[in-house]
């Protein structure tokens, strides 16, 4: 029956075992609060007023009819901003909490209001009038790259958001001694990165020197640093609190939006607590997306199918604004150097503005474009050569370095450990990858596939500046215990996996551990929730915290009994001397004691990362060198799935398998639904379902139902199997889980829809009208031979 | 604005309400704003992401589909009348022992179609799971660990059968 039963790994009391989440009661029984769910005395709301045009000039906006609505409170436009500028970092400032001059995109804010409830609101927002000189605008690349196209920024030539020319080893010569080379041109959605809750924020001020937020961020520190720029407050002023947050995948919920600025504004002005809620409307027609990209990947092989050389090129739409397009650009190209081994390697990437909403970082971020494409291709190589897809990918899998070694890519990137190999023999034994071979499953006008391919993800991402993530842990005089992050749980279980580590280390239950969500005013700071960074670096931060509270504690309790710190051990919450566990004392005696023994002590631990900064340096974006990531997961994936030749619909069958190096499950529960959930949410649903259609920056199809998201019904129930690395750069040996399976996913769908079906679907999503058509012209064009 | 207020009278979590509403007014909007029952969540107010769905005499209902005034002389049961006070009803607590949960913002309605597919079916195919909860989109977990989460209630809730 159903019933999956976790393993269970290492030898601890709490880790590696299913760990039920420290906050899954609050959320199953609604008691959870979300951004949406804080209200307040006084409180207003707020809403914003957006362009009609995606590309014009601001020329006058009158706010004078909607101040006089009654029940309004204040209206704010972008001049109240003072010229101030924001972006994902300094040089790339270049956009307003509210446009000014011009709008760069359909639906973009250009005033709020503040009202006594939404009903006036947005009333008051249909009375502010705005002139407009409408501008021609570029709505795809193609346009956007044409000499004397429309200019999105005045101030960047061609349109060119972000350029990147890497070169590694030789691939001409690579390419010249190969006995196949390829190339093919792939393409990905532009897609929504799929959170249901929409944002949603609380702001107040309690006196004009300081600023309250409480908003659905993952990276709450992000906000706490541009507000206190926005509104020239010292960082000790700005106090951001983090509520139950309903996911966030990177991209709008990271970032900030016209709403979050203008909520802060407006409570500034009318001196109440302002909130603005956006609507799945507004989040689906104006909130950042997945880029869609084009890519070109040219390889070459020996007659064995051993890579010698690939060469990738990347042009995607970057939207209005850069927002975190150079990162996307560097996570596409710097690890297309794994999971195999490739000795020549050259990226070209181009990312243009355009008129459309800002494109920006979305689980997989980047890989999953260079992903896909490189290990489709892999399979149309390994069909050419007559060799097994399984076969060819053992070939060119990066083995697992011996302990204490690392491989070194051609870009060097570092790899400690490397599972890669394990996960596709796994894999293959597990969907029975021999058996199936040459067997061709036809039910009428259903044929059936299986799909193979594998995949890495950067985890513990270093960026330039601030990389640390630190932990305070409080202990009380009662023996339970105050655990203040700096790390956001969005969903994907930081909070129990924090308190599951201090736990561990210092002998206690889970139960015992109080967890604090971000609030800047008590919390450490933390760059934040991307890049699969939480486990890895505010995983390290949570055992040094618990280490540091630990050692205070075995100090108190070797006095006690007369043995140094080292003889004794916490285990269970009891307190033991290591030679002779009968002279114990429980934990709440061993507290209580170093508290209220005079003078008395205050126990409180520290702890913070250290990895993430001095671990073979960092990458360098202009050259695709270095280490974007602490340490890297892999995956290997195989789906089955279901053609129906007559309608072209595609569906997962059940048969679908995930074996995953994270090196080692801390929460076994929590890892196999991240590597189910990426690979299916945003894996699946961008190979199968999701897609905007736009129109001239208009989203046509706004709305939860018209853009098709993968549902329980299409469901495939994926079975995670857990490979142990023991990375020695994560905490306990771990490293990331489920942003791997967002980029395993989509190839090994268009493997197995190939392998079903003869057909080779290079443009994601493979919705039914292309995979008819597909399927169609493949039957004309056999027609057509035999004719001959 | 939405207009004149009319009398409503209904049960919700076993407590009987007689309220005043607009006529315009969502059930979801009386239940979030009026009664300050959040558990009940906002995604889309489209019908298309069921966050919203509570019960209504047992069945599955996005409370966005519906006005307030709907809802009359009907008993309406949310996320914070589905358990006994401390006492989690088996859906709840399969969910959390199974690691179902990850951002929980679909958890509530995700709990309410379940709960209206095991009174009407107690001993439900994995198929019938899946349509029970085809109207519940979640972003996060990939639906596996939510479909095993109900069989396991179900199978509990026949007492082990």
């Amino acid at each position: 029956m159903a019933e999956t039963k976790s393993e269970v790994f290492g030898n601890f009391s709490i880790l590696g075992k299913a760990i039920p989440r420290v906050d899954a009661r609050a959320k199953v029984t609604g008691e959870a609060k979300y951004a949406a769910d804080y209200e307040f005395a006084d409180m207003l709301w707020g809403q914003i007023k957006r362009s009609p045009y995606p590309h014009a000039r601001i020329l006058n906006i009158d706010t004078s009819k909607a101040e006089r609505l009654p029940g309004v409170k204040a209206v704010t436009t972008g001049k109240d901003f003072g010229g101030f500028k924001w972006g994902w970092s300094g040089p790339t400032r270049d956009e307003e909490p509210l446009a000014v001059e011009k709008v760069r995109y359909l639906y973009e804010g250009v005033a709020a209001v503040a009202a006594v409830d939404e009903d006036t609101a947005n009333e008051a927002c249909d009375l502010i009038e705005v002139e407009y000189e409408p501008l021609p605008g570029v709505f795809d690349v193609l346009e956007a790259m044409k000499p004397g196209a429309p200019l999105v920024h005045e101030n960047r030539p061609g349109n060119i958001c972000v350029e990147y020319h890497w070169n590694f080893g030789d691939v001409d010569k690579a390419f010249a001694e190969s006995y196949l080379v390829r190339e093919d041109t792939f393409q990905t959605p532009r897609m929504a990165k799929g959170y249901l809750e929409p944002p949603a924020v609380v702001s107040y001020w309690p006196d004009s020197n300081h600023v309250v937020y409480i908003g659905a961020k993952g990276s709450p520190y992000f906000p706490y640093r541009l507000l206190s720029r926005c509104f020239n407050l010292p960082l000790s002023n700005v106090r951001i609190i983090t509520p139950i947050i309903g996911s966030d995948f990177g991209g709008t919920k990271n970032d900030m939006t016209p709403a979050d600025y203008s909520a802060v504004m407006l409570a500034k002005k009318t001196g109440r607590p302002v909130k603005i809620v956006t609507s799945q409307y507004d989040v689906l027609t104006t909130d950042l997306r997945r880029h869609p990209m084009w890519l070109t990947v040219k390889t070459g092989v020996t007659k064995d199918g051993i890579l010698k050389a690939t060469y990738l090129k990347a042009v995607a739409d970057g939207g209005a604004y850069t927002r975190m397009s150079p990162l996307t650009m560097m996570l596409t190209g710097c690890l297309t150097t794994l999971p195999y081994k490739l000795p020549n390697y050259k990226y070209d990437c181009y990312n243009y503005f355009t008129n459309n909403p800002s494109s920006a970082a979305m689980r997989g971020h980047g890989l999953y474009h260079s992903r896909f494409a490189a290990d489709v291709q892999l399979d149309m190589i390994a069909e050419e050569l007559g060799l097994d897809p399984v076969e060819i990918r053992m070939k060119n899998a990066i083995e697992n370095p011996e302990p204490g070694k690392v491989y070194t890519a051609v870009n060097d990137v570092h790899v400690a450990t490397c599972g890669v190999q394990e996960c596709i023999e796994k894999v293959a034994e597990a969907v029975n990858w021999k058996a199936r071979k040459g067997k061709k499953k036809v039910e009428g006008s259903k044929a059936y596939g299986m799909g193979f391919a594998a995949a890495t993800y950067n985890s513990g991402t270093k960026l330039s500046a601030h990389n640390a993530c630190a932990a305070i842990i409080r202990v009380c005089e009662d023996g339970s215990v105050n655990y203040l992050t700096g790390a956001t749980d969005v969903g994907q279980g930081s909070d129990t996996i924090m308190c599951a580590i201090a736990a561990e280390v210092l002998g206690i239950g889970l139960e015992d551990i109080d967890l604090k969500r971000v609030d800047t005013a008590f919390t450490p700071v933390d760059p934040g929730s991307y890049g699969s960074r939480v486990t890895v670096l505010a995983g390290q931060a949570a055992r040094n915290a618990a280490l540091d509270v630990k050692q205070q504690l075995l100090e108190v309790a070797a006095q006690q009994f007369g043995v140094k710190p080292e003889d004794v051990e916490i285990k269970n919450k009891q307190v033991f001397v290591k030679s002779n566990p009968t002279r114990n004392m429980s934990w709440e005696r061993l507290v209580r004691t170093a508290c209220y023994d005079t003078p008395g002590k205050v126990i409180i631990g520290r702890g913070y990362s250290t990895q993430g900064i001095s671990l073979l340096g960092l990458a360098d974006f202009s050259k695709g060198v270095g280490d974007i990531g602490t340490n890297y997961s892999f995956t290997a994936e195989a789906n089955e799935v279901e053609v129906d030749t007559e309608t072209g619909v595609v569906k997962c069958t059940d048969n679908s398998v995930i074996a995953h190096d994270c090196g080692f499950p801390l929460n076994t529960q929590a890892v196999e639904s991240q590597v189910q959930g990426g690979a299916y949410h945003q894996g699946i649903a961008a190979a199968i379902y999701e897609e905007f259609k736009m129109d001239s920056g208009q989203t046509l199809n706004a709305n939860l139902i018209d853009y098709k998201r993968p549902r329980a019904y299409e469901a495939p129930m994926t079975q995670v199997i857990h490979v142990l690395t023991n990375d020695p750069y994560g905490p306990f040996g771990a490293k990331e889980a489920s942003e791997g399976s967002c980029c395993s996913a989509p190839p090994a769908i268009v493997n197995a829809i190939y392998n079903a079906t003869g057909v080779w679907i290079k443009d994601l999503p493979t919705q039914p009208e292309k995979v008819f058509w597909a399927l169609k012209a493949k039957k004309e064009e056999k027609k057509g031979r035999k004719k001959k | 604005m939405k207009g004149e207020l009319k009398e409503l009278s209904l049960t919700i979590n076993g407590k009987p309400y007689e309220l005043k509403v607009k006529a315009m007014t969502l059930l979801v909007e009386l239940l979030r704003n009026e009664l300050k029952l959040t558990g009940t969540k906002v995604g889309c107010l489209d019908s298309a992401c069921g966050a919203c769905t509570v019960n209504i005499d047992g069945k599955a209902v996005r409370s966005c589909s519906v006005l307030a005034l709907q809802a009359n002389g009907r008993k309406v049961t949310t996320i914070e009348g589905v358990s006994d006070s401390d006492k989690l009803h088996p859906i709840q607590q399969a969910m959390i022992d199974h690691g179902a949960i990850e951002c929980g913002f679909c958890t509530p309605g995700m709990v309410m179609s379940a709960k209206a597919l095991l009174a009407e079916n107690p001993n439900p195919t994995r198929d019938e799971i899946r349509e029970a909860i085809q109207g519940n989109l979640c972003a996060d977990e990939g639906y596996v660990k939510y479909i095993e989460a109900i069989e396991i209630a179900a199978k509990e809730m026949r007492g082990g059968k």
